[in-house]
């Protein structure tokens, strides 16, 4: 049984309890340990079930490639499935549950499927579920998801916070064993701005473990030096808890660091994502160990050696009392080693080899250590845990086999360098054919900008660990080396996807060559660990099947992030009142004391309409469309898009963007001009005003402002960059209050102006500066309601004071604010297009009869050579008209005009579509705009719109403009 | 009189650094070409301040010189400074290609202060830009993205940085930078130099 | 994640911090075009895999358009130069062509 030693353990505090729960029963364990460690040190082998057999599953590792201890940690808010135990530091309170299991984790239904393991084979789900195709939906699909994922999905949002960090540092260096902290005072001392980063809560990798003396200094002292050396430096930032997911083109990477996971504090932030950018990147990842196929290698008590000597080295945990070790290399022996150090029981070392004489070996023999050479694991036998070890000739196929009393196993198959990070971009491999792995080759190096190779692996990261004094290792990718099937079926290569070894051998068989595809029928290496373990063995047993040679089979890709990242970490600050940018007028505040129903623009919140007590939206929306039309509304149009262009080429760079002609605009004057893109599509409107002889004030749409903008400065920095123009985006410099409605005028006067308000003075389309009451206002006489309507523009610091003057001068006219709903209503009333709404990026001005807005004087503008082509002046084009239903109702949005009979697809014909629907208060009715077939010749023509669910509702082609067509109004 | 408000009302908070709405400050657009003499000859004559070097500024008293582009100076100064200071630019650059444009109220504008690497620590968590002091010295003019808006920042002094986003996204800026600077997450990365 | 400098303020500008602005180098057809000549204009692009010309804008920065040359591939930059001309300067085509020989795109080797 796994038990806490009496004493050892570097890395815990024994005068420091930690009372944590597994599955709701409370253990105990040290301030140090992990979650791991403290699970083996109360006896809990068994922490979780596969993912397809619902084996039993023990901890395998002491780090991050753990495939099976994983937990859900937390409750409610804090609640993060997939935890790996062997890298959850135990704090007090902690608590974790098992996975994968139902009912509970002894007993599991699920655990059938192992049983059925003979029919559930590699491509299991491919073969079996594709046909009868019906059966998919409801049959197959259900079952799946039920059986499919480990842990669950949190249900509440996450109550911790997140956040990034940004660096440039000229060498990051990934790792802190022994190799790192190397390069990390090479770089330094160097004079290079170091960032060095460790994913443990400790320095020196593992050399503490497996090293007594390092350049004839005690272990720990070496590390314990060249850290504290390392944070005397002014140039070197040592970050621990700090794991390095990915590296990516020109040098950035993204370094995971757990600030609060070791110790709860809601009010600091749990992860910080940094993003760094280094000039040079040096990997010391260290290496991972590898396990040995054996029968029944996934049984609870079969670990990875290292992880045995780690838990009893690191933590004083032993993970049995008596372990056999297994092993084809030398570094079996230091965990032989430890284990007799610490008073266990080491009954056998098994070597794979024919002989034994390296200087561990020698040192284990010399410890009274039985050694047994040439010698493998037949299987390995209990229920739910090591009992029994059955050991065989190596060379044969588990004939004769003897059995040794054990409760734990401790197998080590070889080492492989962690490559990832050199990997991730586009750093290659090559085969190391004395340690039988993949190393980075280093004539072949990820590139940066310049070309240059800017990823270096050092130390085991690069195959390189000191192997003086010891015997080659034998690679052995199947124990014994003429196993059977029924050996081989219970030989595991990934433990949390349960795939075996005869799962890879049918995938060859069945004629899957390429490692990748392998991999994804065979779902080898797509657990959550990604293969950390079971990737060389996964394609050694391929390869030996395909009778390839292992770099030729070569590996799946190594891709982002190294072990999983919080969805937290990486979305940082932006989430509730960050989440996005809200953009605010300097009137938001009052919209906001005053009920405003938002509408999202852009980034900008707009009122919607405001609401009143106990009225309805659409009840606000009446009002208001009824006040304007009647009495006077406020409109706050602060977020119109406003742009200065200057210079004396600036009409005639305007005479290239507008459809119309904008040069020979007087001063003084407004313009409504329409925008169209290379293509031809109309992309934006709005009213143009000439401020003086160089200078011209373009009002966009809302959304438009900064598309517009951005526009401009393209058109004139990359094509016209000889033409004297500048452009300056001046929309937030500017209030915008529309004053609408028939008492605008007096509203205005009301306040004091030094301006002539009267229609012969400052007509329609006509705009002048002059003062409101203290105000420095800017007048433009512009109406998109077709009432009379003034549109003020405020320096955007007066803006809030203009409002609540104006509110207060308008209170006897019973002066009514409005919000976009209304001001979408008057324009449909108007039949005014709206950007967005009759346009989606397929629409010319000529579909909408803007034809009066398009210049035909002009040799170009942009757009003009698109509407040229043969589809813009097709008769058959859809094209703006009015819709008045039959029955007064309003038309659905975005109804389309059905047509008799069917296209090529054997899809209904459609005419046409709705592009604008309301309930008109003015009119008392529902009124539309749509984009119909040849829709302008077929006036009075009654079409069928069929509705969702069946039906149709007619309505009339009528004119767009359903309110005031001869302007009266507007002009008043 | 008008009663003048800026952004935030000169909001504040105090975490690992103190950062505060800065309140109602002048700012003129200024567009003309750099490298002619008879353009920064003019703004000079106009604003007595000589037209900064790349990515840097010039302070002379209230108004400073800031570089944006090779055609584009920001000149800050106070906000009742701003119309007159337009006006004299438009005299002294009659007969030039320019623009000059009050955006005064375009904009919002945060002092923060503290340590200086705990106002770089601050800054580092919401832009790309190198916070170092030898990529980012006193008096040199950024121009990036604090998380998702645009801003620009600089260094008046050692432990003083501005920072000045468009005027409707001041309440998202100054919530990212009192989140940023919030005690307990103070990453001690600059800080500490 | 690029980096690409920005030749109108020096900065070395995160890829977050600016805007694609697609392929470089075209030339307009306006009115008077053949339809083909407006086809490619608007419609042609190069995808190549190794060199290739592309726009950008310092949009999170200056505001300046600028053209990059990079290998597609690799993501090595050769050079980032003027948006207000209508070829690759001889310098650019220099670097290029001491890295790939004999390179053609478009018009321009």
């Amino acid at each position: 049984m796994s038990h806490r030693l009496k004493e050892g353990g570097r890395l815990i505090d024994r005068s420091q309890p930690k009372f944590f729960t597994f599955n709701g029963q409370s253990m105990a364990g040290f301030a140090g340990d992990t979650l791991a460690s403290a699970l083996l040190a109360s006896d809990q082998l068994l922490v979780g079930r596969s993912f397809k057999y619902h084996r039993p599953r023990g901890i395998v590792t002491s780090g991050p490639e753990e495939p099976n201890a994983l937990m859900n940690l937390g409750k409610g808010k804090t609640f993060e499935p997939n935890a790996r135990a062997t890298t959850t530091e135990l704090f007090e309170g902690l608590a974790a549950e098992s996975q994968n299991h139902w009912p509970s984790l002894e007993f599991d239904v699920g655990e059938i499927n192992a049983r059925l393991s003979r029919f559930l084979p590699a491509g299991f789900y491919y073969k079996m579920f594709l046909w009868p195709r019906a059966f998919w939906k409801h049959v197959y699909e259900p079952f799946i998801r039920q059986s499919a994922g480990l842990g669950k999905a949190p249900r509440h949002r996450d109550a911790d916070h997140y956040e990034h960090m940004h660096v440039t540092v000229d060498t990051l260096i990934v790792g802190g064993g022994i190799a790192g902290l190397n390069a990390a005072i090479e770089a330094a001392e160097a004079g290079r701005q170091v960032l060095l980063v460790e994913q443990t809560p400790h320095c020196g990798g593992r050399a503490p473990v497996d090293h007594a003396e390092i350049d004839g200094e005690p272990a720990q002292d070496w590390v314990d030096a060249r850290v504290a050396a390392l944070a005397a430096m002014p140039n070197v930032r040592l970050r621990t808890r700090a794991m390095a997911a990915g590296v990516y083109d020109h040098g950035y990477a993204l370094v995971k660091e757990r600030l609060t996971d070791h110790a709860p504090d809601p009010s600091r932030p749990r992860h910080r994502l940094w993003k760094v950018r280094a000039r040079r990147i040096v990997t010391a990842t260290g290496a991972i160990e590898r396990p040995l196929s054996f029968a029944g290698n996934d049984l609870p008590g079969v670990m990875l050696a290292s992880a045995v000597r780690d838990y009893v080295v690191n933590f004083g945990v032993a993970p049995g009392r008596r372990t056999v070790v297994v092993t084809n290399n030398d570094d079996g022996y230091r965990t032989a080693l430890a284990l007799k150090a610490a008073g266990l029981e080491v009954p056998a070392v098994l070597d794979t080899r024919t002989e034994a004489m390296g200087a561990l070996a020698e040192a284990a023999k010399e410890a009274g250590i039985t050694v047994r050479v040439g010698r493998g694991i037949e299987s390995v036998k209990g229920k739910g845990k090591v009992e029994k070890v059955w050991v065989c000739d190596q060379t044969r196929d588990g004939f004769n086999a003897d059995p040794i009393d054990a409760d734990c196993v401790a197998m080590s198959g070889g080492w492989s360098p962690v490559v990832h990070l050199w990997s991730h971009c586009g750093g290659k491999l090559t085969w190391d054919e004395a340690g039988a792995f993949f190393r980075p080759d280093p004539e072949r190096p990820p590139t940066d900008a310049k070309g240059e190779g800017f990823v270096r692996a050092v130390g085991a990261a690069n195959g390189d660990w000191d192997r003086a004094g010891e015997q080659p290792m034998q690679p052995v990718w199947s124990m014994p080396e003429q196993a059977g099937y029924a050996l081989k079926s219970k030989s595991w290569l990934d433990f949390q996807n349960d795939v075996k070894v005869t799962d890879v051998e049918l995938a060859a068989r069945e004629g899957f060559q390429s490692v990748e595809h392998t991999k994804r029928y065979t779902t080898l290496g797509m657990a959550t660990d990604q293969g950390k373990l079971s990737n060389i063995n996964g394609l050694a047993v391929l390869a030996g099947q395909l009778g390839d040679e292992i770099p030729n089979v070569g590996t799946t890709t190594f891709r982002p992030p190294y072990t999983p990242i919080s969805m937290g970490a990486i979305a940082g600050e932006a989430r509730g009142a960050l989440f996005q940018p809200i953009r605010k007028t300097p009137i938001h505040d009052w919209h906001e004391a005053n009920s405003a129903h938002w509408e999202p623009v852009g980034h900008w919140r707009r009122p919607y309409a405001f609401l009143q007590e106990a009225e309805s939206v659409h009840d606000a929306v009446m009002r208001e469309v009824h006040a304007a039309r009647t009495k006077v509304g406020l409109l706050d149009a602060s977020t119109l898009g406003k742009l200065i262009v200057k210079g004396p080429d600036a009409g005639r760079f305007l005479d290239m963007l507008y459809t119309n002609m904008i040069s020979s605009l007087p001063v003084g004057k407004c313009r409504y001009g329409l925008m169209c893109t290379e293509n031809g599509f109309l992309t934006d409107d709005g009213v143009v005003a000439r401020l003086s002889e160089d200078t011209w004030l373009c009002h966009t749409t809302t959304g438009g402002a900064d598309r517009i903008h951005g526009h401009m400065e393209e058109w004139l920095q990359t094509e016209w960059w000889d033409w004297k123009v500048y452009v300056a985006n001046v929309t937030e410099q500017w209030a915008q209050i529309g004053v609408v409605g028939p008492k605008a005028r007096e509203v205005l006067e009301a306040l004091g102006c030094d301006l002539d308000l009267s229609a012969e003075r400052l007509p329609f389309m006509q705009w002048r500066d002059g003062r409101i009451g203290d105000f420095d206002a800017r007048v433009f006489r512009i109406s998109f309601s077709g009432e009379l309507s003034y549109e003020i523009a405020i320096p955007t610091s007066q803006g809030r004071a203009f409002w609540d003057a104006l509110l207060e001068a308008g209170k006897p006219h019973g002066i009514t604010p409005y919000g976009t709903e209304a001001l979408h209503i008057m324009r449909a009333e108007k039949g005014f297009i709206m950007i967005g709404d009759e346009t989606d990026g397929t629409v010319i001005p000529q579909d909408l009869g803007l034809n009066w807005a398009i210049s035909k004087k002009k040799e170009d503008f942009l757009g003009k050579r698109a509407q040229e082509r043969e589809h813009m002046t097709d008769p058959l084009r859809w094209k703006l008209v009015g819709l008045e239903t039959e029955d007064g109702s309003v038309l659905p949005d975005g109804a389309y005009v059905a047509e008799p009979g069917v296209n090529a697809n054997g899809q209904r014909r459609v005419q046409g579509r709705v592009t604008s629907t309301y309930y008109s208060p003015t009119l008392e009715r529902g009124i539309a705009m749509g984009l119909v077939e040849r829709g302008p010749d077929r006036m009075g023509e009654t079409l069928e719109f069929p509705t969702i669910g069946g039906g149709a509702v007619k309505a009339r082609i009528v004119s767009p403009v359903f309110y005031d067509p001869d302007g009266e109004k507007l002009n008043g | 009189m008008v009663d003048l408000a800026s952004a935030l009302s000169e909001a504040a908070s105090s975490g690992a650094i103190r950062v505060e709405e800065a309140g109602l400050c002048g700012m003129v657009t200024i567009r003309g070409d750099l490298t002619d003499a008879t353009f920064t000859d003019a703004v000079q004559a106009a604003t007595g301040i000589r037209a900064p070097a790349e990515r840097g500024m010039e302070r002379v008293g209230a108004n400073a010189l800031l570089w944006m582009s090779p055609d584009e100076l920001m000149l800050t100064c106070d906000h009742d400074a701003a119309g007159d200071l337009v006006g004299k630019l438009e005299s002294a650059l009659a007969g030039q290609h320019h623009l000059a444009v009050n955006v005064s109220d375009a904009r919002a504008v945060f002092r923060l202060s503290g340590d200086d690497g705990a106002v770089r620590d601050t800054l580092a968590k919401l832009t790309p830009a190198d916070m170092s002091v030898g990529a980012c010295p006193v008096g040199a003019v950024r121009r990036t993205r604090l998380a998702q808006a645009a801003a620009a920042f600089w260094f008046e002094a050692e432990g003083e940085a501005m920072v000045v986003c468009f005027r409707s996204a001041a309440g998202y800026v100054f919530e990212l930078l009192k989140t940023a600077s919030a005690s307990g997450a103070e990453p001690g990365y600059f800080a500490g130099d | 994640m690029l980096i690409l400098t920005c030749p109108y303020c020096g900065v070395a500008c995160d890829e977050t911090e600016l805007a694609p602005g697609g392929e470089a180098h075209l030339k307009r057809f306006g009115p008077g075009s053949t339809d083909e000549e407006f086809e490619g204009y608007l419609f042609q692009r190069e995808n190549p895999r190794g060199v290739h010309f592309e726009r950008w804008r310092h949009a999170y920065g200056c505001g300046k358009w600028f053209h990059a040359a990079r290998d597609t591939v690799t993501m090595e930059v050769f050079g980032t130069y003027s948006a207000q001309v209508t070829e690759p300067p001889e310098e650019i085509r220099a670097k290029i062509s001491a890295k790939h020989p004999g390179w053609s795109w478009r018009e321009f080797s």
